[in-house]
């Protein structure tokens, strides 16, 4: 955001070629042209080691990135606004156990009906981390540490083990392919929900009280920003991203299970982190994140494409991870001595 | 430093007798732990009388030691400023290490253990020290990176059955002659050290310089990143000891078996009055937030609920202690 306006001002100040102004756009926006071009590397490098990589690799590639997208956007919210959420796994486990009980054997109509459901219960366990963290003067790690552990015991408490599911025209608003097999319904899903979700946000009022109080809370507040208000409404939309990543979850893999979201708090966080969202607030945006979640969805496949262990995929987020921060960390450090 | 944490507000807590007593347990922070660790107590003679005896203390502690250790280490890394998520990991490599070493002798096996808490704790220093990396996004890198390093092994060490060594066994489970868990012999002198060093010796100053103005620090010539190093190994170490620790209480070793000590490392450090920013708190209250933990899951077994119903209330109650204590102290 504030990105965009110093290169506007930088452009018109210097009068030199395009080349440069190219190459310090990217430098200040390393995220959003990194990313792609991470992105579009491991595309090609998965169809070199894997030759024949079909409509349907496509598809399970994007199928395994939805919810892990849903949830990075949960988190990225969070923490442009200056926060950090840890409970979205638990949120996920929530909405995946519930729509996977309330839609069985029902019908398309009724599983719709639920999802509005599902996504309000989202915000209010959102609005519940949001009060905790104005309210009760618990630093943000701890409370969301420890509401994601008591959403992790509602979740088992709806859905004992995995099990349930949905009616097979609902799951294909994900799971299948309407358009043509080399754009799966995983990809417009995920577009769809995004801009539903956020759009409205980012293009309001609450947008730029959300950048404005992850950038300077002291400062938002002394200018009149509501941070408090900014602060719970992050809570808020992060909570609703993960009901609908839990959704996404159901649709994709038929079923609910009570501990399917645990995994995404952690891949969640890489993939903002990789995708160009400062942790210290305020800096990126949600095309970062979603496109970091299907790197991150890439790299396993690719290691079973190699005859590595994909386990070791595990690792290589971790790496991953640490190197686009330090990498991060470096740039602002040149910047700073500049 | 370590315990009165807003001694020049205690004068004002107002003239009612209830007033004055908030105003005292704002002094005396340590004393409402304590309080705090009594009515727990009552709470479990009153549901089943007869409950707190000698041997069922002594079990307590034998309980609380594995989280009282991981906990030291997270007061260390919090007291920088810093937060360590990479300890449940460090502690369920550790165990899994060592049960899977164990035909090298006992020492040895104990020795890869802590050597996978040494490598992850100078991974996490380095990059917070020096590569200026947010510890938050450190840690939980390495956990990853260690958690998957930890689970390819696994995978390859199929084959040979785990065994947790005798003296490990020991260590965690039993009691010299039946009454003082063997596992205070580890806690005990950890415990001490940790008090001793925070209060009295200059490594201790310097932890809480570093978590109260790392840029003064850096102004009067400490070397920051040494500190944090250290505070980070040191974690790290613990975590593996902790585990060790675990591995001895259940003679089980899977890669899952500390991940429900991540939270309560956490909020032992934070209910015991350890600030999550930095440069405030101690080792002595983070003991009693330990044990009130540990009293807090037997409260909740003697309940006869689900076990899902136990983890919400559990996390429930600890919400209620944080937002407590950071009332009682603001």
């Amino acid at each position: 955001m504030t990105g965009d306006a110093f290169d506007a001002g930088g452009q018109a100040q210097s009068g030199q070629g395009a080349g440069a102004r190219a190459l310090r756009f990217a430098r200040r926006n390393m995220a959003l042209v990194g990313m792609p071009l991470l992105l579009a590397v491991a595309l090609i490098a998965t169809v070199i080691i894997h030759p024949n990589f079909g409509s349907f690799d496509l598809q399970s590639l994007a199928l395994a990135a939805l919810p892990l997208a849903l949830a990075a956007c949960g988190h990225a919210v969070v923490v442009i606004s200056g926060g950090i959420d840890l409970s979205i796994g638990s949120m996920i486990s929530v909405a995946n156990v519930l729509s996977g009980k309330l839609m069985h054997k029902g019908s398309f109509g009724g599983a719709l009906l639920w999802s509005v459901v599902i996504i309000a219960i989202g915000a209010l366990l959102g609005c519940i981390n949001g009060l905790l963290v104005r309210y009760s003067r618990i630093p943000d790690v701890v409370v969301t540490l420890t509401t994601g552990f008591i959403y992790g015991g509602v979740a088992l408490l709806i859905m004992e083990r995995p099990g349930g599911g949905a009616p097979a025209a609902f799951l294909d608003l994900a799971a299948g392919t309407y358009v043509s097999e080399w754009l799966p319904n995983a990809l417009i899903f995920l577009a769809v929900a995004v801009c539903a979700v956020w759009i409205p946000v980012v293009r309001s009022r609450l947008g730029l009280l959300i950048y404005a109080t992850g950038s300077d809370r002291v400062a938002a507040f002394r200018s009149g920003v509501d941070t408090d208000f900014a602060r719970l409404m992050a809570y808020v939309v992060s909570g609703v991203f993960a009901a609908i990543a839990g959704i996404a979850l159901t649709m994709t893999t038929g079923i609910g299970a009570p501990l399917s979201g645990t995994l995404y708090t952690l891949s969640g966080l890489a993939a903002i982190v990789i995708g160009g969202v400062s942790l210290s607030g305020g800096k990126g945006g949600l095309v970062g994140p979603i496109m970091a979640a299907f790197l991150l969805s890439l790299i396993p496949t690719d290691l079973i494409f190699l005859n590595i262990d994909p386990n070791y995929g595990q690792v290589i987020q971790g790496t991953l991870i640490v190197l686009v921060v330090m990498a991060g960390g470096f740039a602002a450090a040149r910047q700073d001595s500049k | 430093m370590t315990a009165p944490v807003g001694s020049e507000r205690g004068s004002n807590g107002g003239h009612t007798f209830v007033g004055k007593a908030l105003g005292y347990l704002r002094d005396n922070t340590l004393l409402a732990l304590w309080l705090l660790l009594a009515v727990f107590l009552l709470i479990i003679e009153f549901i089943r009388p007869g409950t707190v005896k000698p041997v069922w203390i002594t079990n307590t502690i034998l309980f609380a030691a594995p989280l009282g250790i991981m906990a030291a280490g997270q007061t260390l890394v919090m007291l920088t400023g810093g937060i360590d998520l990479s300890v449940a990991t460090v502690a369920s490599g550790a165990a899994y290490l060592l049960a899977t070493n164990a035909s090298l002798g006992t020492p040895a096996a104990m020795l890869i253990g802590l050597s996978l808490g040494l490598a992850v704790g100078l991974a996490n220093g380095i990059g917070v020290a020096l590569l200026r990396v947010q510890p938050l996004v450190m840690t939980l890198g390495t956990g990853l990176m260690a958690g998957g390093v930890m689970i390819v092994y696994s995978q390859q060490m199929l084959a040979s059955q785990p065994r947790v060594p005798e003296f490990i066994r020991t260590l965690g489970s039993a009691k010299i002659g039946g009454v003082l868990p063997y596992d205070l012999l580890l806690w005990g002198p950890i415990a001490a050290l940790m008090i001793i060093a925070l209060r009295r010796w200059g490594f201790g100053r310097l932890v809480y310089a570093v978590g109260d103005n790392r840029e003064a620090c850096e102004l009067a010539g400490i070397r920051v990143w040494r500190v944090q190093l250290a505070v980070y190994v040191l974690c790290s170490l613990f975590a593996a000891l902790a585990g060790f620790l675990l591995v001895g209480g259940t003679n089980a070793s899977n890669l899952q078996l500390a991940d429900s000590y991540l939270l309560p490392s956490v909020a032992a450090v934070i209910i015991g009055g350890t600030s999550i920013f930095g440069g405030r708190g101690g080792y002595s209250g983070t003991i009693v937030g330990a044990l009130i933990l540990t009293v807090l899951t037997s409260l909740l077994t003697l309940l006869d609920t689900q076990e899902p119903v136990k983890q919400i209330l559990y996390g429930t109650i600890i919400l209620v202690l944080a937002a407590a204590y950071a009332q009682l102290t603001d």
